[in-house]
Formats: C-alpha cells, sequence, structure tokens
C-alpha cells in the first residue's frame, strides 16, 4: 500500500516535472548538475548578500564559490538555496542542498543530534557589546542596570542572563526581533546596549550616520566558532568541504594568493606543490582534479583575501583579524598539512 | 429689458424658487455642521488638524523634497543631504527597483515574466468585467491562462528551464497570491456545498477537512510543507518547494473560502431550493441557477476579505526562506552597500501591498453595486 502511494506520488511530481532524484554520492550529483547548491542566509552583512544585480556576496558566499571551484572548476557554478535560522539543516538533512555555509555555530547537539558533520571553523565569533561613547562605559562589567537590546529565541539571549547572572548585575531586556530592528531601537536611544555577535555589531556600527560616537566593549561573553557543514554519511563529500577550508588555510600560510598562484607553480616549497597539484595527486584521492585547490586559489583567494575582501579592516564592516588570523600571527587560523 | 420689482405678493403657488439661505449650503454650512456642530467637535476638528500638521509636511520634506533618488550607496546619498539620515534614500528602492520585481530570474529570460503579467491583466479583465465583447470565447484563453503561465514561468518545451527558487520578489507574491485566489475559490465552493450535503460520508470528510485547516495556522503549514513533506515523501525526491507552498497556501484560503460560502448558503430561503426541487431540478441544475448565484453575491464581502487576507500572508513564505518581496528587502539590507535602509524598504513594500488590496476591496464594492437587487441594507 505504502509503496503504491509513494508511486502515485513520485507519478504525479514526475508530471509535473518536479522530482529531482538524488544518486549516491554528493559529488556525482553536484557534477552531474553542473551546479553547486549552497544552503546560506537570506541575509547577512558581510557573509551572504545579494548584491544590486542580485547576485550573491560575501564571506559565507567566497568559501561556496570556493566549494564549487574545486568540485566543477567554475566558481560562479553555484546556486544559493536560502535558508533561515529555523529551516537551515532540515533543509540540508532533506538534500535541498550540498553544503552548509551559513554562519552556523557548531555545538555539540547540533553535530550528534541534529545530525551534521562539521569540518573545522572559518569565522571564530564571539557574543560582544556596543554602547553610545557619551555613556562613558569602557568594559560590560560597567553595565549593571543597563537596558540591553537582545534578539529573541537566539543562543545570545541565554549567554547575556548568564554573564549578568554570573557578575551579580542586573539588566533590564529590550527584545527585539531582527538586526533591523534593534538598530532602530539602539539609535532611538530605546536601549543603552545592543548585544549580538561582534562581527554584527561591527557590521550594525557601520551602517550608522556618526559609527565613531559607538564603542564595541572588549569583552566576549561566548564562544561561537562558525563552519560549514554537511549531512551524515557521505565521507568523501565531507573530506572535500573540509579540506577546500583547510586549502583556502594553507595558501595564505604559504603566501600564495590569486594574483601569484600561477608564478607559485614553480615554488621551491613542496607543500606549495602538492597543494597546487604540481606533484603528486591529492585532488585525485577524492575524485577531484589534480588542480582543485589551483582553481580555488585563482578563482575565489586564500582565506586572507576572502577575509579582507568582505569583512576585513578596508571593508564597511571593518573587522580585525583577531582570533582569525593565521596562528603564526597569533590566531587560530591552523590547517592541517597537504601531505 | 428693465428689471422690474419682485411683487410682493404672490398667488398661491406662484413664488418662484429661491436660493437656500447661505447658512446651510455650500462649504461654509458643510464645515459648520459635519466639522464645528458643537464644542466637542470642534475640538476634534482642531486635534486633527493639528495632527495632520505635525505628520504631513514632515513626511512629504521626508520621503519626497529632501530625498535622494539616484546614489551608488547608503553612504553616497547620505552625502548628498544636508545632515546624513535626515530624508528618504530612494536610491536604495530605485537601483534595485528590478531585483524587487523578478527577484532572482534570470535577466534574459525576463521577457517571460512581464508577458505573463500581460497575458494575466487579459485574463482577469473578461472574468471581472461582464460587458466585454466576446466574454464567452475569452473563457477559454482564461481556462488555458495558469498552464500557459506556468509553462512561460517555469520553461522546458522549447524555453529555457528556470527554477522556481529563483523566483522572488513581486513576481512571487503574484504567483502565490493569483494561484491561492482562483485555485481556492473553487475548491472552497465545492467543500461548502460539501459540507451542507445530506451525504453523510461526504459531509464528515468536508467538516474534518475545514476544521483541520482552520485549526492551524498557515505558518504551521507552510513549516510542513517546507519541512515535514521531505519525510513523507519516497526517499531521494525532493518536491519543489515553491510547489508545495502553492498546494499550502490554496488549501488554506480554500477552508476559509468554504465556511464563507457556507455563511452565504444559509442566508438563501428554504423555499428557494424546495422551489428548484418542485421544477424537477437536478441538484447540481439548482445549484448552479438558483442557490449559487445568490449565495456567492451575499458572500462577496467576506470572498474578497478571505483574498486579501491570503494576499497579505503570502508574506509568510519569508520565514521558510522564499524571498518574497519583504525577503527581498531584509536581505538587501544585509548588502554593506544599503544596509541601515529599513524605513525606505518597508515603506515601499507597503505602498505595493496597499495598492494591490485596495484595488481588490474596490472591485468587490463595485461588484456589489452591480449585482444589488435591493435586497440589501
Amino acid at each position: 500500500m505504502k509503496n503504491i502511494s509513494h508511486a502515485i506520488i513520485g507519478a504525479v511530481a514526475l508530471a509535473f516535472g518536479l522530482v529531482a532524484s538524488a544518486g549516491a554520492g554528493t559529488l556525482e550529483d553536484v557534477q552531474a548538475r553542473g551546479e553547486l547548491n549552497c544552503i546560506v542566509s537570506t541575509g547577512l552583512q558581510g557573509f551572504a548578500a545579494p548584491n544590486d544585480e542580485g547576485v550573491w556576496e560575501g564571506f559565507d558566499i567566497d568559501f561556496c564559490r570556493a566549494t564549487a571551484a574545486a568540485v566543477l572548476g567554475d566558481a560562479n557554478a553555484i546556486k544559493a538555496v536560502t535558508a533561515t535560522g529555523k529551516t537551515r539543516f532540515t533543509k540540508l538533512n532533506a538534500g535541498e542542498g550540498d553544503v552548509l555555509w551559513r554562519n552556523t555555530t557548531i555545538t555539540f547537539v547540533r553535530d550528534v543530534d541534529v545530525p551534521l558533520r562539521f569540518h573545522g571553523v572559518n569565522y571564530y565569533d564571539g557574543q560582544g557589546f556596543m554602547a553610545r561613547k557619551d555613556l562613558g562605559v569602557m568594559s560590560a562589567a560597567e553595565l549593571d542596570g543597563a537596558s540591553v537590546c537582545i534578539q529573541t529565541g537566539t543562543t545570545t539571549e541565554l549567554n547575556l542572563a548568564d554573564y549578568f547572572r554570573s557578575n551579580g548585575m542586573s539588566y533590564e531586556a529590550v527584545t527585539i526581533e531582527d538586526n533591523a530592528e534593534a538598530r532602530e531601537n539602539y539609535q532611538a536611544g530605546r536601549c543603552d546596549v545592543y548585544t549580538t555577535d561582534a562581527s554584527g555589531l561591527a557590521a550594525t556600527r557601520a551602517t550608522f550616520p556618526d559609527p565613531d560616537a559607538h564603542v564595541i566593549l572588549p569583552e566576549i561573553i561566548s564562544k561561537e566558532p562558525l563552519g560549514p557543514a554537511t549531512r551524515h554519511g557521505d565521507d568523501q563529500w565531507s573530506d572535500i568541504v573540509t579540506w577546500v577550508l583547510n586549502a583556502t588555510v594553507t595558501a595564505e600560510e604559504k603566501g600564495v594568493t590569486s594574483a601569484n598562484v600561477d608564478d607559485m607553480m614553480g615554488s621551491n616549497d613542496p607543500e606549495v606543490l602538492r597543494l597546487l597539484g604540481v606533484e603528486g595527486n591529492l585532488g585525485g584521492m577524492f575524485g577531484l582534479n589534480a588542480d582543485w585547490a589551483y582553481q580555488i586559489i585563482k578563482q575565489v583567494g586564500n582565506y586572507g583575501e576572502i577575509f579582507e575582501r568582505n569583512i576585513g579592516v578596508n571593508t564597511p564592516i571593518g573587522l580585525p583579524r583577531g582570533l582569525n588570523a593565521l596562528w603564526t600571527d597569533g590566531g587560530l587560523q591552523y590547517s592541517p598539512p597537504f601531505r | 429689458m428693465a428689471e422690474s420689482a419682485p411683487p410682493s405678493r404672490y398667488a398661491p403657488g406662484t413664488h418662484p424658487d429661491l436660493p437656500p439661505p447661505v447658512r446651510t449650503t455650500g462649504p461654509i454650512a458643510w464645515a459648520h455642521q459635519n466639522l464645528f456642530s458643537s464644542p466637542l467637535n470642534i475640538f476634534l476638528t482642531l486635534a486633527g488638524l493639528w495632527l495632520l500638521y505635525s505628520i504631513i509636511p514632515p513626511l512629504v520634506e521626508w520621503a519626497f523634497i529632501k530625498s535622494v533618488w539616484s546614489a551608488a550607496s547608503r553612504a553616497e546619498c547620505w552625502d548628498r543631504m544636508e545632515v546624513a539620515e535626515e530624508a528618504a534614500c530612494w536610491a536604495f528602492i530605485n537601483r534595485r527597483f528590478e531585483f524587487f520585481v523578478y527577484g532572482f530570474y534570470p535577466e534574459a529570460e525576463r521577457w517571460r515574466v512581464n508577458l505573463c503579467f500581460v497575458m494575466m491583466i487579459l485574463a482577469i479583465f473578461p472574468v471581472l468585467y461582464d460587458r466585454m465583447p466576446g466574454r464567452r470565447h475569452w473563457f477559454w484563453y482564461v481556462a488555458a491562462f495558469p498552464f500557459l503561465a506556468g509553462w512561460l514561468l517555469v520553461g522546458g518545451f522549447g524555453l529555457a528551464p528556470v527554477g522556481t527558487d529563483d523566483f522572488g520578489g513581486f513576481m512571487l507574491t503574484l504567483v502565490i497570491g493569483v494561484t491561492g485566489i482562483s485555485f481556492s475559490l473553487p475548491i472552497g465552493i465545492a467543500l461548502a456545498l460539501g459540507r451542507t450535503s445530506d451525504l453523510p460520508v461526504l459531509r464528515m470528510l468536508c467538516v474534518l477537512f475545514i476544521e483541520f485547516i482552520r485549526g492551524v495556522p498557515l505558518i504551521a503549514l507552510l513549516f510542513v510543507a517546507s519541512t515535514m513533506l521531505n519525510y513523507f515523501l519516497p526517499p531521494g525526491t525532493t518536491f519543489d518547494l515553491l510547489m508545495r507552498v502553492l498546494i499550502m497556501v490554496t488549501l488554506f484560503s480554500s477552508a476559509y473560502i468554504a465556511e464563507v460560502v457556507r455563511g452565504g448558503l444559509q442566508g438563501i430561503p428554504k423555499g428557494q431550493v424546495e422551489a428548484a426541487d418542485s421544477l424537477g431540478l437536478s441538484y447540481w441544475k439548482a445549484q448552479r441557477l438558483i442557490i449559487l448565484p445568490q449565495a456567492l453575491k451575499i458572500s462577496i464581502p467576506g470572498i474578497v476579505n478571505t483574498f486579501i487576507g491570503l494576499y497579505k500572508d503570502t508574506t509568510l513564505v519569508l520565514i521558510i526562506g522564499l524571498l518574497d518581496p519583504l525577503g527581498i528587502g531584509r536581505s538587501s539590507l544585509a548588502d554593506s552597500a544599503w544596509a541601515g535602509l529599513a524605513r525606505e524598504m518597508y515603506l515601499f513594500i507597503a505602498v505595493f501591498f496597499f495598492l494591490c488590496c485596495f484595488g481588490m476591496s474596490r472591485y468587490s464594492l463595485y461588484l456589489e453595486r452591480k449585482l444589488d437587487t435591493g435586497y440589501g441594507r
């Protein structure tokens, strides 16, 4: 009976030409489709947003493009599948997207219970506070009794409660729904302090007519490691996503950029040669071309280039590298060797 | 001709008509009667005027006089103002107008959307306007329109295919709204007839369906459409998300239409049904010729009300990740070049929805007046 009803549904769906069949391996599916379905945010400043022509741009989008460059050889062969915070994991697990680059915090429950497979951290974020300079507050420890704009239903709400309780302070929550609303409320003075991820604070501050009149307090009260995710059960595809991220980090460490990658093909460093596919065939081990990493760096760039282009100090968002600097510069970005 | 003094006395019935006294007609009298008839009214009028005075000039100044219509980014917009953020930056909407209209529909194929829109107007016209010449023949076209439109928008059969995930903006609103409205009316009427039918099984099924749908919020149904349905379908298949949303929206509004139409059916005296029976009319003939025309006429306000509600509810698809105008606007606000212009975006979308909904409500008033047979109160 079940089979019959399935058959009927399938036949109806086929009649509408709406069934996309998923085969065994994600890699084969993507290559057959010629396009990478990348689950991204419906809009997050600096990370994913459509430009005036309706083309998606941003930090997460560039990693989507890097993945497409590695798998398909064409960084533009991506389709942005937009998902909200609520629908992103079901969309991934239902196969509507091949990979999720949607500034998603890695947590135990998401990794184990949702379940997802995480592949490293492309951005180390954390929750911070922003206040007007004329408030005279220089540290979050001085915020006792402040009114705080906070997005409802997020982990930031819980972090905030924990932080104030553990420091024996009180606060008055002004709950808001999204970043645009927070901006209006904060600017109208309905709250003294706005709290969300530090990258979001910087992005919001950049939109004020008087950004210099506001200060982001030094305290970071939570860990928000953001990274890509894939479904369970496809180890080859998981490896690819992991090493796409690692390739961008290694490229920066070795000084390989989109500008000099062609010269680097003649480098003396054996790891660079292995990375770029000049020596050996690392790409072939997970079913890609030998030049997979070359394509990433050539078409999209290394980690530092992606960072500076979208959210770095010279963009309106103006984030310093901070924790996201290479390990050699005192940050946390560290890639296992290409060997 | 010399003016002769009017006679001081008139024979009965020969007095000429005199103009009414100045104080009972004209704008002064109108204002006196309607605006300043009592102390309370005087106060309310003055308060109203003050309110208008304090709202309208700043609004006009913000939206028109000082606003900036072309710039490449928010920063440039604000540079052109005397004080940053003192007026509207319509350049945001201006630059992204096509994005708001077509979403991610490929640029080379947008003529298909335009053609579809023209065809839709041509299809709606004969339905709405009954004095159109050759209306009967047009209905063939109207019946074929949904399929033609589907083919044009999605492609295939000679046209380049466009995935429904590229649909967005006002076009997506129209697709969901028009599909929902045009399919939910017939389904709703069928459900209403089923619910008032004498056949117990049919009646039970209709009652179950209607009560279930009405008991669940639309947003819950949309979540079911976007997430749960994948678990019911055979593994390895994905059912187009927009299709799922269209089905859910149509079912949702048809349940409401069914109840509105049932209200209309109950407003028809039983004698009408009995009269139809005594004439030997079959059930369907009686419904078609006697009951439904009257029942639908008195349900018009309710039906249009449901349609307007449905049309505005299309913005809920934002929550499941489809980019309707609101979604396009919100994701556009995430572009660093434009972030912070939420007011402009929301106002623009509000105007669009107001025009559509106001149009629908005006048409329903026209229809009521046209079909008015004098029984209305």
